[in-house]
């Protein structure tokens, strides 16, 4: 070799360095001063005199733990996840099968079309949810009507809101996970097929018995990756609901949002975003366990 | 029997397809049938898929009325701005980490992965505060220096230069290029797939987030379509035309985006997907 090894180690970093300053400053200090932040009670206060700021220990987090809103906003946070994350697993799985089939013509088509909501602007496609979920005009209502269902007021219903949100959040982004679901079967040998086929196994028995357990790794990672997603729903409640009605569709980020940047209790917005943290590191965890016990 | 199923299997198929088809489309084709459609069209009942005149009037609105040219122009910077630097900076340091050998790289390099599972919204408050000790709140700034590295851009450069063979570049070497030039006129050409994929991903990336444009860019003059739609159907509900236009508005850039180079984009979640 010409060239010095030293230069070449100095060269490495000198190509690094802009991405892990950037990457340290704007992101891994603020998280760091983010854990500060939620043991301090930063408030407005506190925004125009820093000598306003004073240490208080896990008193956010007691607060929190006592605070209602809270609690609801978790729950909400927990009923999009429990109930919209498989939902939208599934439905990404079902979509990837009818267009990865051998029956399907031009499947290139039907995977640009399913994906298209994908690249949409959640907010916009917000806006138009918003009319077609209308209790009197909307077309949604008035699709059910022609069966014989009565009006619902989707958005206005304590009840009927969240899995209004639910129903929009699934149909924008399953076809991101389709994607990942028709590479996953892609890797499938065929040969496997062919073979269950000759010793008389039929499209379910395939379907169970190769396709499913084969495509283990991509069903972790997809369910993984949508977790962590729902975890942080936010411009769906933001624009349809405002968090409501009567606070049903409040969830963490939207509460930390509003604790923080329209109340400026950033000290108590900081905890509400620690334990968002905690909850995805929890979910995360607990995923990657119950992936490792199962025998393969 | 069994020619029975055969017959009926692929109508059966197409039948879904189709559903599955005229479910994902309805919202967008109302989107865009309601945004041509004359005022208080798209609220009668029952409600209409096609306008009974077209009319443009909702987006001329838009444009002289509302002074919505401001928001596509904010956006429209905002988004190339931080795709031409995050590309030029992810892809060296995606190069550092999958041709250089140095003490610590795949520790590094393992610690931010990790680092993906923290969510944004964490960093949110304080980096909020620091903007604001530099004087970028309001800015284009604000939005444009901290998405300037990403971890998951920097992944994806690597995991593409990894299957690249080392001997082309130390062909180069040989021949006495320097470092920075091996950079730019060899790995910056070589990577080209994977810069389009990574573009399109950072540019419908800033483009469609909401969040941190909304709290960073709080002055009307400074934000984007998004931002700016949220705000106006605070004050416009009521015009169903008008917001639909402005809709299409907002999703229409990043939808011709994807349509001409759905391939690159495609091709860059399976990448992701399949080596993440």
């Amino acid at each position: 070799m010409i060239y010095h090894p030293h230069l070449r180690i100095s060269s490495a970093w000198a190509f690094l360095a802009p991405a892990l300053l950037l990457i340290a400053v704007f992101f891994f200090l603020p998280i760091f001063a983010a854990l500060l932040l939620s043991f301090t009670d930063f408030d407005i206060y506190a925004l125009g005199d820093l000598d306003r700021l004073r240490f208080i220990g896990f008193s956010n987090y007691l607060q929190l733990l006592q605070s209602p809103l809270f609690w609801t906003a978790l729950g909400n946070t927990f009923y999009f996840v429990i109930v919209g994350g498989p939902l939208s697993v599934a439905v990404s799985l079902g979509a990837a099968l009818l267009v990865n089939a051998p029956l399907t013509r031009f499947p290139g088509f039907f995977r640009a079309a399913f994906f298209l909501p994908v690249v949409t602007t959640l907010v916009a496609v917000a806006v138009v949810w918003r009319y077609l979920y209308h209790p009197r005009y909307g077309l949604l209502n008035y699709l059910l009507s022609l069966a014989g269902v009565d009006p619902i007021d989707w958005l206005g219903d304590p009840d009927w809101a969240m899995p209004a949100i639910i129903l929009m959040a699934v149909w924008k982004n399953f076809g991101f996970n389709m994607i990942i679901f028709i590479a996953g079967l892609q890797n499938i040998p065929t040969q496997l097929y062919e073979a269950a086929r000759i010793d008389g196994a039929g499209a379910w028995r395939q379907f169970r018995y190769i396709t499913l357990p084969l495509l283990g790794p991509t069903f972790l990672f997809v369910a993984l990756m949508t977790m962590i997603g729902y975890f942080q729903v936010f411009a769906e409640p933001y624009v349809m609901t405002q968090g409501g009605p009567a606070n049903r569709t409040l969830s963490v980020v939207l509460l930390m949002y509003e604790e923080g940047f329209r109340w400026w209790n950033m000290g108590y917005a900081s905890a509400v975003a620690f334990v968002l943290f905690a909850l995805i590191l929890a979910g995360t965890l607990l995923q990657l366990k119950l992936r490792q016990r199962e025998p393969s | 029997m069994n020619r029975l199923i055969n017959r009926l299997l692929p109508a059966l198929w197409y039948s879904l397809l189709a559903l599955g088809l005229l479910l994902t489309l309805t919202p967008l084709w109302w989107m865009i049938a309601a945004s041509l459609m004359p005022p208080g069209e798209a609220t009668s009942y029952p409600p209409r898929l096609w306008p009974s005149a077209m009319t443009f009037e909702h987006y001329r609105a838009l444009f002289t009325r509302l002074d919505l040219a401001r928001y596509l122009l904010n956006s429209t910077l905002l988004a190339s701005a931080v795709t031409l630097i995050s590309l030029l900076i992810n892809s060296m340091a995606g190069y550092a980490f999958a041709k250089f050998r140095f003490r610590g790289r795949d520790r590094l390099f393992q610690s931010l992965l990790a680092a993906l599972v923290i969510p944004a919204q964490v960093a949110m408050l304080p980096l909020f505060l620091l903007l604001k000790q530099f004087g970028l709140i309001n800015t284009y700034g604000g939005v444009i220096i901290p998405g300037m590295a990403s971890i998951f851009g920097i992944f994806l450069i690597r995991q593409y230069l990894l299957a690249i063979p080392d001997s082309l570049l130390d062909a180069a070497r040989m021949d006495g290029a320097s470092e920075f030039r091996i950079y730019w006129s060899l790995v910056l050409p070589l990577c080209r797939p994977i810069l389009v994929t990574l573009g399109i991903f950072t540019f419908m990336g800033t483009w469609n987030d909401f969040m941190w444009p909304l709290i960073v860019l709080t002055d009307s003059a400074m934000q984007t379509l998004p931002v700016a739609l949220a705000n106006l159907l605070g004050e416009h509900v009521q015009d169903t035309e008008l917001m639909m236009a402005g809709s299409v508005l907002t999703v229409l850039p990043v939808m011709l985006l994807f349509v001409v180079l759905q391939r690159y984009y495609i091709a860059g979640i399976m990448l992701g997907g399949i080596k993440g």
